[in-house]
């Protein structure tokens, strides 16, 4: 099982150039809104078109603009889960459901897929009501459910939890994450959420402005991205210009310091970047020590965020430390703050393709 | 009321009869002919699509003489096409209740087209992308998802064009004429009586004709309203 992407399209501001290919497993394409994510699934799915390029599912051909060959989106066998489910609304959960089985045509194998699914996502009870009386939660599962009902050899999820709110998210996370361990094809999940890919995907793909990244680990984008637009993507609050000045030393000088780091193979650096939550408070002398002004401080919801600024440098930092140390660091106070070795990142700016 | 009782006992209801079919007939093309239109309309370009929009709101906005007009000079049969189709296919359409048809399919049309667009326009493109993701025919697509989400604009599209069709005037008098029997309609009719200073019974084919088109148009609000209850007021 593996999908093999390589499309090209031009689009209002910026032009979608994808390339990657996934096995089977989850692999998330994680994006700032806007990076044409959706628009990847899109032209997978084949309800629109690349402007060149091939669309390959386990040595089918879906798409080739060379070979002239573009599968209507009934014949692809891909599933797509849309942001909003798209359930019909004039339907019951039945027909939505039996919408799916469209291209069963035996009427019993029909029948028996049909149930067999019910019972799967557990719909009984819900099977005469129309999608407007069902929870944000069933909806999903109803979604979930027609879209697999047409057994897809790829499934498509775009950002599958973004009508959801947060207490139900938890919960469909998990039943939708056991629902794709049990999918035997290429699921690609499209999140603009970190932690949604962190935990729901292996491998991961980052869109930046329509083009996209090498394939990567999930845990190792998330730990060692690479450029500057992938720290960006990630989370990384604290990126600014940087230049290696020794094999494990590097300045940089917004911050006025020279900082010990772990190095790593290949690529100029360019940026230097280290996540807010691996900033904490130490003694003097401690390795890889700043000595800041605390400027700003406020109240997360489990954390102390806090702004801060080196001695001598003109760009600030962004720490979060647990509350009960974060009590002390008023704003205008100085402390020591260190960055750990291991957790400074090294950073290009340009692709590495 | 005697009087009245007397003149409904002898009434000639023809043009009542013609009204109606021509009525029925008409929103039954229009009904189609005018969701066709708007789906090729919609996907045409935009400057094609301007100038067929145009095109087909015409009727709509202009005098029907101005239609019957158009129309006696393609089918009148002094005229090739007219003449053509009397010789060869024995086609007639001035002076007959093809004619009728013609006339108040022409006039009303535009109501039909427009709306129906407008609802298509609005429906969620999603749903018609589920449906090709889910394997849905083009067809199964548009008639069990793209029409029922339509559903309010044709409908009222519907009503209307029927309304419009049953009165229709101007056209019709100048391409079907007033043939007692077999082309005048209840609005020719009208106006034939009130020449002859004869209001009383004008007054009872106006009162028929309100009935109707008020009867038909609030009963299909109410079965339109009774299916899309789930649709909130604002």
């Amino acid at each position: 099982m593996s999908l093999s992407v390589q499309i090209a399209k031009r689009l209002q501001g910026f032009t979608l150039n994808i390339s990657f290919s996934a096995e089977a497993g989850v692999t998330a394409l994680l994006g700032a809104s806007g990076s044409g994510k959706s628009m990847t699934l899109r032209c997978i799915a084949g309800v629109e078109k690349p402007d060149e390029g091939s669309i390959v599912l386990d040595g089918r051909v879906l798409y080739d603009s060379k070979a002239k060959i573009d599968l209507p989106p009934q014949a692809r066998k891909v599933g797509y889960l849309f942001q909003r489910y798209a359930l019909f609304p004039n339907m019951t959960v039945l027909q939505n459901i039996d919408a799916g089985l469209s291209l069963e045509r035996d009427a019993h194998a029909r029948k028996t897929k049909r149930e067999s699914l019910i019972s799967r996502f557990h719909l009984e009870g819900l099977e005469e009501r129309v999608p407007r009386e069902l929870s944000g939660g069933q909806m999903q599962r109803v979604a979930l459910c027609r879209m697999l009902a047409g057994e897809p050899e790829a499934i498509l999820l775009d950002e599958p939890f973004a009508a959801l709110d947060s207490h139900l998210r938890w919960q469909m996370e998990a039943e939708v994450k056991q629902t794709l361990a049990e999918f035997p094809g290429v699921a690609l999940l499209v999140s603009h959420d970190r932690g949604e890919v962190y935990r729901m995907s292996r491998r991961v793909c980052v869109l930046n402005m329509g083009a996209s990244e090498p394939l990567l680990d999930t845990a190792e984008l998330l730990d060692r991205p690479r450029t500057l637009q992938t720290a960006l993507i990630t989370g990384c609050k604290n990126c600014v210009p940087a230049e290696m000045i020794a094999q494990s030393t590097v300045r940089i000088p917004d911050w006025n310091a020279a900082l010990g780091c772990v190095p790593t193979k290949g690529g100029s650096i360019t940026h230097a970047g280290i996540r807010a939550q691996y900033i904490s408070p130490c003694e003097p002398g401690t390795e890889n020590a700043l000595l800041c002004r605390v400027a700003d401080a406020e109240d997360d919801v489990f954390s102390r965020v806090l702004t801060l600024k080196p001695a001598g440098g003109t760009a600030t930092l962004r720490a979060e430390v647990g509350k009960a140390a974060g009590e002390a660091l008023c704003i205008g106070s100085e402390a020591w703050f260190c960055l750990p070795k291991e957790h400074i990142m090294l950073l290009s700016e340009t692709h590495e393709n | 009321m005697q009087e009245i009782w007397e003149i409904l006992k002898t009434l000639d209801y023809s043009p009542l009869w013609i009204s109606l079919k021509t009525g029925l007939v008409a929103t039954v093309i229009c009904f189609f002919l005018g969701i066709w239109t708007a789906r090729s309309v919609m996907r045409m370009g935009k400057r094609a699509k301007a100038f067929v929009d145009g095109l087909l709101t015409l009727p709509m906005v202009l005098p029907p003489t101005v239609a019957g007009f158009f129309l006696l000079l393609i089918f009148s049969l002094r005229r090739p096409i007219g003449s053509f189709l009397y010789e060869e296919l024995s086609i007639k359409v001035v002076q007959t209740w093809l004619g009728c048809i013609l006339a108040a399919g022409v006039i009303s049309f535009p109501l039909m087209y427009r709306n129906a667009r407008a609802a298509f326009e609005q429906v969620d493109i999603e749903l018609i992308y589920a449906g090709r993701t889910l394997g849905m025919s083009e067809s199964a697509i548009f008639w069990r998802v793209v029409l029922p989400s339509a559903g309010p604009g044709v409908v009222s599209g519907t009503i209307l064009t029927f309304a419009r069709a049953l009165g229709e005037y101007g056209a019709t008098s100048m391409l079907a004429g007033n043939i007692a029997g077999k082309t005048g309609t209840i609005s020719q009719r009208i106006a034939m009586v009130i020449q002859n200073g004869d209001y009383l019974t004008a007054g009872l084919w106006v009162a028929i004709i309100l009935l109707i088109s008020f009867g038909i148009v609030v009963v299909m609000n109410l079965f339109a309203d009774a299916k899309m209850k789930h649709i909130k007021k604002w």
